[in-house]
């Protein structure tokens, strides 16, 4: 377990900065925006994430990947965070990579992991069904019928549902509505017929589908994992999601703040520096109390991921809690603190206050991860 | 850079830490491995006395051993070690639940700034005898009227030829009545700026014209004293660094009680329970879980916090181990003690009517010492610098904001 980065991460750290302030700065997420941007990202990006190795930087060499671990991953997922950069990282480089790896026969791994590597492929984690996260409330259906699966029903909040080449599908396979055994993953093309994908514009200008199934068939090879265990590949997935969304999570807020600390120092109101204020400074440094412990939670959050994945529930819904609460302070924060200016959305703090609010819902809210990591102890 | 251990260095830290096992088990007393009261504790000084016979072996045993303070220099009586090591004997003390031998400001804070300032001599005179418990010190900083400014020192020493002629009082000297040397911050100089007129003068309070008087807190405790020097001749050898510097040896020494206090939850003499285990005393459960959920919430968010204050204290370690230089270290005095502060209030509120007992039979010495601990928690965010003043650090010294 390391608390420190390695000079092997520090040097990934600088590339990503680089890479990412040059070519996907918050600007380019407001061109998304404003042009109505189709796919919600920049595909040429993405091809160009994936020739630095960060689509695969978490698989193993055999499979193509970079394989420099949660810890390199988080780092480069920090960096994106700071930029708001829109890419499939998160849905296909860390949830669809983790669930092929973790749960997928070698025969998938094999003709799916490169093609994730070189970024020819991408998917999407098709899971909820209602507006609040809950991952084993699940009511959609997969029935054998013959040698294919037929899967009804409807999932909501498909992050980046309507562009990803194949989704991975939670459906119920057996068992009562909100058991945790029964539910089975199923890989399905996203132009498969009865598939009716809605795409909808979230508050951060990135995508989150609506997404109907009706009859939708899948061939047996297409089951991730055993039937009816989905939930022993999807809680890992799950986890991993949460450690890597927090981690660029952790970016936004260090950006946020740097921000807003340089305002402190060159606005002047009433004939001085409002950094002066002691009003400011306290509510500044509280801040950056709050950053150094989640600094700590994150390291810890990433490298259990490799050195002690048997641990992960606990730190994995403390790092999701802990940082859906530092993202609500230091956006909050930024934005009084700018003043009038910061609630215009020419600067582009706004940017950060919105991702965060998305983000925070993302896999979990402040509320579930505290009621989790009760539940885990004893309590 | 972030040396990462080498493997031979690994497996020689394993076997170091092996054999630490192996002589804690062989050596540390039985009944030196039960969770300690505070007329456990043993302090040293002049006139003291051991607990107990086995306290008096186990403190003898570590003495000879070089490990009251492992990394000190052994030619002052420490054990030379470095900090990874001496982390590994407290670690593998914590796991036997190994008492500490002794406690003490002289090794917690006189010691390190002896080490660092003091001239060959005041460390000959001074660090031994911290280390095999003869001289108990305590602390001469604060004075009635300067409050959160702290530089705003007015006990004068005056110089007289061959000795300094001090006089005035200090405020909150924790346990000076039962110590045997006072570190002071003292007047020099009247007229520059106010901490370039400071000087760090070592007083034996054995001296004529000092007298201490306790003072009553809330928490029923009188650890905290007043201390009063009348016209007290102080040997010019005392005086720690040059003449009119020392505010710089407080301010390096201010870091070891921030540091320290940072940590103090897990030291309380208190008898106190971790707010989870009290859950499962004092709240009911419904279906596994704590059935209100105002409290079962409010446990949560501080558990959550101490987990990652606790993460924070091993990644400040590791920093230190890897030379990286971080804000983390300068946050955690402010952050350790309000969630000292948090956690007494959540005990209290948790203990209901039973947190409230101040003394008598009908309450547990635990139910007892919550109710002071929860008194005493209020001191933690004003004494070794106030919450405002750590955020003033914060602001001045990590994100350079300009000063009014």
């Amino acid at each position: 377990m390391a608390l420190v980065l390695n000079e092997e991460q520090r040097l990934l750290q600088d590339t990503a900065k680089d890479f990412l302030s040059g070519n996907a700065p918050v600007r380019a997420l407001r061109e998304l925006r404003d042009n109505k941007d189709a796919t919600g990202y920049s595909s040429e990006l993405w091809s160009q994430m994936a020739e630095l190795g960060w689509a695969s930087i978490i698989l193993p060499e055999e499979y193509g990947g970079l394989d420099f671990g949660f810890t390199g991953l988080g780092v480069v997922l920090e960096e994106a965070g700071r930029t708001l950069t829109a890419s499939p990282l998160l849905s296909t480089a860390v949830i669809g990579a983790t669930s092929i790896l973790l749960g997928g026969s070698s025969a998938q791994k094999s003709e799916l992991l490169p093609k994730i590597a070189a970024g020819e492929l991408t998917l999407a984690l098709a899971l909820e069904e209602s507006h609040r996260h809950n991952p084993t409330k699940i009511a959609t259906t997969a029935e054998l019928q013959g040698d294919n699966y037929l899967i009804n029903g409807a999932k909501t909040f498909v992050l980046d549902g309507h562009s990803a080449d194949q989704l991975i599908v939670v459906a119920r396979t057996s068992g009562e509505e909100s058991d945790s055994s029964g539910i089975s993953l199923f890989l399905v093309d996203n132009q498969s017929s009865g598939i009716n994908c809605q795409r909808n514009i979230m508050m951060d200008s990135r995508n989150a589908a609506t997404i109907s199934f009706e009859d939708v068939s899948v061939s047996a090879d297409q089951l991730i994992g055993k039937l009816n265990e989905g939930w022993q590949i999807l809680e890992p997935v799950l986890d991993r999601g949460r450690v890597a969304l927090a981690a660029e999570m952790m970016g936004y807020a260090m950006e946020c703040f740097e921000r807003t600390v340089e305002y402190l120092k060159e606005r002047v109101q009433f004939g001085a520096l409002i950094g002066s204020f002691q009003a400011l400074q306290h509510r500044a440094a509280h801040m950056q109390s709050e950053l150094e412990l989640c600094r700590s939670v994150i390291l810890q959050a990433l490298s259990t991921v490799d050195d002690a994945p048997e641990q992960l529930p606990l730190v994995a819904s403390l790092a999701k809690a802990k940082l859906n609460e530092l993202v609500k302070l230091v956006t909050n924060e930024a934005v009084q603190m700018h003043g009038g200016i910061g609630c215009t959305d020419e600067l582009e703090i706004g940017f950060f206050l919105k991702r965060a609010r998305v983000a925070m819902q993302i896999l979990g809210d402040t509320g579930y991860h505290k009621n989790r990591y009760a539940t885990l102890c004893g309590y | 850079m972030t040396a990462p251990l080498r493997r031979e260095t690994l497996e020689n830290l394993d076997l170091f830490r092996s054999e630490v096992r192996e002589w804690l088990e062989a050596n540390c007393p039985e009944s030196q491995r039960q969770p300690m009261a505070r007329e456990d504790q043993y302090w040293g000084g002049r006139g003291s006395k051991f607990p107990s016979e086995d306290a008096k072996i186990w403190f003898e045993r570590m003495r000879d051993q070089g490990w009251i303070v492992p990394e000190w220099p052994t030619e002052y009586g420490g054990g030379g070690l470095d900090a990874v090591q001496a982390k590994i004997i407290k670690e593998e003390m914590k796991q036997l639940k190994a008492r500490t031998p002794i406690f003490g400001i002289g090794i917690w804070m006189l010691g390190p700034a002896v080490l660092e300032y003091g001239t060959e001599e005041q460390k000959q005179q001074h660090i031994r005898a911290i280390i095999n418990g003869e001289v108990r010190w305590c602390q001469g900083y604060s004075e009635p009227g300067s409050g959160s400014d702290l530089a705003s020192v007015q006990t004068k020493a005056e110089d007289m030829g061959d000795h300094f002629l001090v006089n005035g009082s200090k405020i909150w000297t924790t346990k000076a009545d039962k110590s045997d040397w006072i570190f002071c911050l003292v007047r020099t100089n009247p007229n520059v700026k106010k901490q370039e007129g400071i000087s760090f003068l070592l007083i034996d309070m054995a001296d004529e014209g000092i007298t201490t008087t306790p003072i009553d807190l809330i928490s029923g405790d009188s650890e905290f004293c007043q201390t009063f020097f009348d016209n007290v001749k102080v040997p010019k050898d005392n005086l720690i660094g040059e003449l009119n510097t020392g505010w710089s040896v407080a301010k390096s020494l201010l870091v070891h009680e921030r540091k320290l206090m940072s940590e103090m939850g897990s030291e309380t003499p208190r008898q106190v329970l971790a707010p989870n285990a009290a859950a499962r005393v004092y709240l009911d459960f419904e279906d596994g879980k704590i059935a209100d959920p105002e409290l079962r919430s409010k446990l949560v968010d501080y558990d959550m916090d101490m987990h990652a204050i606790g993460l924070t204290h091993f990644r400040t370690f590791e920093e230190r181990t890897a030379g990286i230089r971080s804000a983390a270290p300068i946050v955690m005095k402010y952050v350790g003690t309000e969630a000292e502060k948090v956690k007494s209030e959540l005990l209290l509120a948790m203990l209901g009517s039973r947190g409230l007992g101040w003394e008598g039979e009908e309450f547990s010495v635990q139910e007892i010492d919550t109710a002071r601990l929860w008194a005493m928690s209020k001191g933690m965010t004003i004494a070794g610098g106030t919450s405002e003043v750590q955020l003033n650090v914060i602001a001045k010294n990590v994100l350079e904001l300009p000063q009014s």
